[in-house]
């Protein structure tokens, strides 16, 4: 194995548009990029909520979910598998061993990354224009959409970081999804199978490919800062 | 104007406010008429902003009233009073999308024309599709002017209107003051600069400790404080 | 007060991802086989499924785990059918109701692998047992799958066979990694040592290193393959109709021939006997 065959098979795979290889791939960005909307339309409300809200126990919430980002894949991968299995909770949905069962465990993933970000940029915003929006009647409710417009580059920011550990991550998709061939296999199980199979040129190709594509989403998150900085001040 | 309902003449009267067991206000209460420009003034921590900010209905007072000649300072839901304040809050979007944000919050028809209509009388027509945070101090105390008198206040309340500016953009935002004083709209505004009261404030407010010491006609201030606080404060005694 | 481009941003975002929730679920037909990491990482369903695909249709969706695991993915109902290679456990599943009935459909055969060094001196023999004792005796590096799957529960039946209590004589020399074949022979390929492993992943496996076969051909490496379909009865959605019809043809003639025309290099690498009494 050599570093030179492992770039010959990333570049084989990806000029020759193979179509195994473009379905595994056209797979993960599927789950991975429903799973970061999934997490948005859920996320940011929740976060704003937790952003505006003064209850008892807040502080402790906020505490559970900057933890939740740290959650292993593994885990939230087990947990989802335990509530899908025919024998689980929500067996009858059948849907362990589908591309939805890895949706589910990477849209709770990328969560409470979602959530902490949204709470911690509209908290600062709302520091920052609270007398304004009081001033304009937008209170409450009403203040969560200007606040999550100009929060509007740090967030864009906070779901690539979503996106980011949800297509890197192997273990939640590998326990639910089960790495099932032209079904759920992804980028990162199709990783770890080829190398249980010591094909390691290829394993490292599909690497290359994952890291090309994560350092394509970090420029995007960084451009977005950058325009953000230069928009916002 | 004539004719029309107002929220004025407004009438506060033992406004009470404390916080971590200090008085921050107390019992301060003055009446404030349609029309002229009127100056709180006094030493740092007198109290100047937060009666503002009462008046303005941010804050809500321990005691006292904050009474309008209708309502509750609103016509038609829409408050008829406005704040600028010291630090002007730009929204992360284009000079126009801010003038256009306070509009729709207030519900108000046409706001994208409201919006041109106050860029062109407050010269930021040529910055309109500019980040409103990248603008200068005085551009930006220029735009919350603008942003607070699209919303056809009768009552506009500024806050240290010139506090940060260098004396060019402190005089054009002064030149803005008179030139809305003498459309008729009613100005009640904090300082600390003298000479902005002498060239702007037909009357005022001097606050002491919390305390309203004096009311008075700005030249009759100015020449003679009847109080030993505000003796002192002019004389420089008490500078912040 | 609604901020029009944000919702229009969320619509564009909701329709970009729209054909994203339609995909779910094909209305094709599909059963579900939990089966072991030999089975998919020798290619062998990779040469079997679009046969068995193109005469009924139905799509096989395979799970690959260790046998212990994937017979307990069949206890809990979370597959159609399970096809593993551990007789004795296979057995115990249909007898604890779990299993509708076993058929035997192929088998393969181990083979150790080791060093071509061999610190162990065995190289060449036929005899696995005294191999074994060897490795013990000199205390060479072993590396265990350690994971409950058919072919550590055929090595643990080895030890056994050698009289060799592993549980009380293991030491750093012998190395539970509780991971797949690939894992164990990417790690005995690392460290330089001994490994058993299924014939079918071995010449599929390309990180072979200094590794080579040190014993085969001993009986007592065969390895049986047995079919099973979960239980309807335990579990109502057991795809039962198609499940049966994939068991049906793994062990006809037709699937039979399939599996013995899988060949790597020329060599078979699984043996069918659906018709082998007994096994």
């Amino acid at each position: 194995m050599d570093a030179l065959g492992a770039m010959q098979a990333a570049i084989r795979l990806m000029v020759t548009f193979d179509p195994q290889f473009l379905q595994i791939v056209g797979l993960s960005l599927r789950v991975t990029l429903t799973a970061v909307l999934v997490a948005a339309i859920i996320g940011l409300p929740l976060g704003a909520w937790l952003a505006l809200a003064r209850f008892p126990g807040r502080t402790a919430l906020i505490v559970v979910i900057n933890g939740l980002m740290g959650l292993p894949p593994v885990v939230a991968g087990l947990v989802v598998f335990l509530f899908l299995s025919r024998s689980g909770p929500l067996g009858p949905l059948g849907l362990l061993f589908t591309p939805t069962a890895m949706i589910i465990a990477q849209t709770i993933l990328v969560l409470p990354i979602v959530i902490a970000l949204t709470r911690g940029t509209l908290e600062e915003l709302w520091q920052e224009y609270r007398e304004h929006l009081t001033s304009l009647g937008l209170t409450g409710w009403r203040a969560v959409p200007t606040l999550l417009w100009d929060g509007r580059f740090a967030l864009a920011t906070g779901l690539l970081a979503g996106f980011g550990r949800a297509s890197a991550e192997v273990g939640a998709v590998l326990i639910v999804g089960g790495n099932i061939a032209n079904y759920t296999r992804t980028m990162t199980t199709t990783i770890a199978l080829e190398t249980s199979k010591g094909d390691l040129p290829l394993a490292l190709g599909l690497g290359l490919v994952l890291m090309a594509l994560t350092l394509a989403i970090n420029a995007a998150g960084y451009a977005a800062s950058r325009i953000g900085t230069r928009f916002a001040g | 104007m004539h004719g029309m309902p107002t929220i004025l003449p407004l009438q506060v009267e033992g406004l009470t406010l404390h916080r971590d067991g200090k008085r921050l206000l107390d019992g301060v209460g003055f009446a404030l008429p349609r029309g002229g420009v009127t100056a709180l003034i006094g030493p740092n921590g007198a109290g100047k902003s937060l009666t503002l900010r009462l008046c303005h209905g941010l804050i809500q007072p321990d005691d006292g009233t904050i009474g309008w000649a209708i309502g509750s300072g609103r016509i038609a839901g829409r408050p008829r009073h406005a704040m600028v304040f010291q630090r002007p809050v730009m929204l992360r979007r284009s000079v126009r999308a801010n003038l256009v944000h306070a509009l729709r919050a207030l519900d108000f028809d046409q706001p994208e024309h409201r919006a041109g209509a106050a860029l062109a009388r407050y010269g930021l027509a040529d910055l309109a599709e500019r980040p409103a945070r990248l603008l200068s101090g005085g551009e930006q105390q220029r735009l919350a002017i603008a942003r607070a008198w699209a919303l056809e206040p009768e009552l506009l309340m500024l806050d240290e209107p010139s506090a940060h500016l260098d004396p060019g953009a402190t005089r054009q935002i002064e030149q803005i003051i008179a030139g809305l004083a003498a459309e008729g709209m009613t100005i009640l505004m904090t300082t600390h600069d003298l000479g902005q009261v002498r060239r702007l404030a037909n009357r005022v407010l001097f606050l002491h400790a919390g305390r309203l010491k004096e009311d008075a006609p700005a030249e009759q201030f100015l020449r003679a404080p009847a109080s030993p606080e505000a003796r002192a404060f002019l004389a420089g005694d008490l500078l912040w | 007060m609604i901020d029009r481009k944000m919702w229009l941003v969320l619509g564009l975002a909701l329709v970009a991802s729209g054909p994203a929730f339609a995909q779910g679920t094909p209305a094709e037909r599909f059963i579900t086989v939990s089966s072991t990491t030999s089975t998919t990482d020798s290619g062998l369903f990779t040469h079997l499924l679009p046969l068995f695909k193109a005469k009924t249709g139905i799509e096989v969706r395979v799970v690959s785990q260790g046998t212990g695991q994937a017979l307990d993915t069949g206890r809990r109902g979370d597959a159609d059918v399970v096809f593993v290679h551990a007789r004795a456990q296979e057995l115990k599943f249909v007898e604890e109701g779990f299993g509708v009935e076993r058929k035997p459909v192929m088998y393969n055969d181990f083979v150790l692998i080791g060093p071509k060094a061999d610190p162990a001196g065995i190289k060449g023999g036929k005899d696995i047992v005294t191999a074994l004792k060897a490795v013990q005796a000199k205390g060479s590096l072993f590396i265990s799958r350690g994971d409950k799957s058919g072919t550590h529960s055929a090595e643990l039946n080895l030890w056994k066979a050698a009289e060799i209590d592993i549980e009380k004589v293991k030491g750093p020399w012998y190395r539970e990694i509780g991971q797949g074949m690939g894992a164990a022979l990417n790690m005995a390929s690392a460290q330089n040592g001994y490994v058993l492993s299924d014939r079918a992943t071995w010449l599929n496996f390309r990180n072979r290193g200094d590794l080579d076969i040190v014993v085969e051909g001993d009986r007592r490496l065969f390895n049986q393959y047995g079919v099973m379909l979960v239980n309807p009865a335990k579990h109502s959605h057991v795809k039962k109709a198609e499940g049966q019809a994939f068991i049906d043809w793994l062990v006809s003639p037709e699937g039979q021939k399939a599996i013995s025309d899988y060949k790597i290099g020329g060599a078979s690498l699984f043996f069918p006997n659906a018709t082998q009494p007994g096994a």
